[in-house]
């Protein structure tokens, strides 16, 4: 059966529509998932993501263990600073993208996938010297993401951290509610939020709270739908969508976080090898030109070739159009190309856009 | 949720509506709508396509996922419904009435034999809860 999170009785009473996702009971939806979308969009929106799993890396030799586990410079962050990598197998493929958060020198808390919290557990523990703590805390963690124009206004009034002195991707161990809790600026819509881990029984407390709280900015629920709508709207990268194990960083356009230049670190050289040989795909962002909307595993032609594939694609709620991320073939994958996306047998026009294809206005 | 009688169904959640001249009107059922969310996109067969029973003649797509459409009997089309071009959410509203799909004209009656009636139709509804 599926796991449930601590919240699974709030989300039944409000109504969401349960999916099995990654091996969770989760809610897909509740008021619909274009408006959820445009609440997160507009005013604020508040996803249950204790799916999530957290792994705590605590010891001396932590920080040169993570450097040489991950493609980011780990060693580039601070106490209360969070950073976004991906974790790569020797051959280059990623084993998942992934938050990794500072507490201290020694002291690493890390934000994995669902779906990969037992793969990359197990891949962390098989690299761990011996004697570092490496634990998975996923149990013992919930994680409720609060996103949009007024999350800070809303959140302020549950925590005695200031959260304005808190950046982007930067986070405090403080309390909500009188609990202990971490409070990190980070998200996965393009709007400004935070995310915030708590003790696993504690978020019903904070559920309820930060939704009366926020009810007078129009705080709504918002589920997996919407998430993943203002995701792709941003072209963030979903395991299993734009990265997997045959997948590697750099073609998925993560080469900013792959930093060959730091001492070597497990997938470098394969990495280093596919950079030099040349990269033969792109990672772009497609807009449909008709009504066709493209979805994941559609082909990609030019002039009647095969030339890539849609890993993503929705259609964009925000700008009321089909789009799509994709991998093409790099000398297809100028903006402004005009490509076709092959629609139940009928080629339908497409275009390569800047992405994001959504920029948020404040 | 909709059951009205007078309707017949299908197991993929289709409904047919028998006219003494053998036109079929075809839409998609209340629960159908229901379970597919915000519906955005609409691909109709045009006229005069000979459609068997069952056989694939067009999707509707939600915001997230695409499902495919059932003719529930055989027939020539002889109309598709242009307003759903331009406000597919017809469907949600209106499912049994203006968020019709298409009509066609039977070309065989015996078609219609395997289709459930509104109180059948209501308890395999019930039976996948």
């Amino acid at each position: 059966m599926a796991k449930r999170t601590a919240l699974y009785e709030e989300h039944i009473k409000a109504k969401g529509k349960m999916v099995e996702f990654g091996g969770w009971d989760m809610p897909v939806q509740y008021s619909g998932l274009a408006d959820e979308h445009e609440t997160c969009r507009t005013k604020v929106g508040l996803f249950d993501v204790s799916h999530m799993g957290e792994v705590l890396v605590k010891g001396p030799g932590a920080l040169e263990y993570l450097n040489e586990l991950v493609t980011n410079n780990v060693s580039k962050i601070n106490d209360n600073q969070a950073q976004y990598t991906v974790m790569c197998y020797e051959n280059g493929g990623c084993v998942d993208d992934l938050i990794i958060h500072r507490v201290a020198s020694d002291e690493f808390f890390i934000c994995v996938n669902a779906s990969n919290t037992e793969k990359d557990f197990d891949w962390m523990k098989l690299h761990a010297p011996q004697g570092l703590h490496v634990e998975n805390v996923s149990g013992a963690y919930s994680q409720i993401a609060i996103q949009g124009r007024f999350a800070e206004k809303i959140l302020q009034k549950l925590t005695p951290a200031s959260l304005h002195e808190i950046k982007y991707y930067w986070f405090r161990k403080t309390s909500v509610l009188g609990e202990d809790a971490i409070i990190a600026r980070t998200g996965y819509t393009g709007e400004d939020g935070f995310e915030v881990y708590l003790d696993w029984n504690k978020a019903p407390k904070l559920w309820n709270a930060l939704l009366e709280e926020g009810q007078s900015c129009g705080i709504k629920p918002c589920g997996l739908g919407a998430r993943d709508t203002l995701r792709t709207e941003m072209k963030f990268p979903l395991y299993g969508h734009e990265i997997d194990q045959a997948l590697n960083p750099l073609e998925a356009g993560l080469g900013w976080v792959v930093k060959l230049d730091k001492p070597k670190f497990v997938g470098s050289a394969a990495l280093q090898g596919l950079k030099e040989k040349g990269l033969m795909r792109s990672l772009v962002g497609l807009k449909s030109l008709g009504r066709a909307i493209p979805r994941q595993g559609y082909a990609i032609e030019a002039a009647g070739q095969p030339i890539g594939v849609v890993t993503s694609g929705t259609l964009s709620p925000s700008l009321k159009t089909g789009i799509a991320i994709a991998y093409v073939d790099r000398k297809f994958s100028r903006i402004g190309t005009q490509l076709d996306v092959v629609v139940r047998d009928q080629r339908m026009p497409h275009e390569i856009v800047e992405t994001p294809f959504y920029k948020r206005s404040y | 949720m909709e059951f009205p009688s007078g309707l017949l169904y299908t197991k993929d959640h289709e409904w047919a509506l028998h006219s003494s001249d053998d036109t079929v009107t075809i839409g998609i059922t209340d629960h159908a709508q229901e379970a597919l969310g915000e519906i955005v996109y609409v691909e109709l067969p045009k006229t005069g396509r000979e459609l068997k029973e069952h056989e694939t003649f067009g999707v509707v797509e939600s915001i997230k996922a695409v499902s495919d459409l059932y003719c529930p009997v055989a027939g020539t089309v002889i109309e598709v419904n242009s307003q759903l071009t331009n406000d597919p959410s017809l469907i949600n509203r209106a499912s049994y009435k203006d968020g019709w799909l298409i009509k066609v004209k039977l070309t065989d009656k015996n078609s219609l034999q395997g289709l459930m009636n509104a109180t059948q139709y209501r308890a395999f509804v019930e039976s996948l809860k």
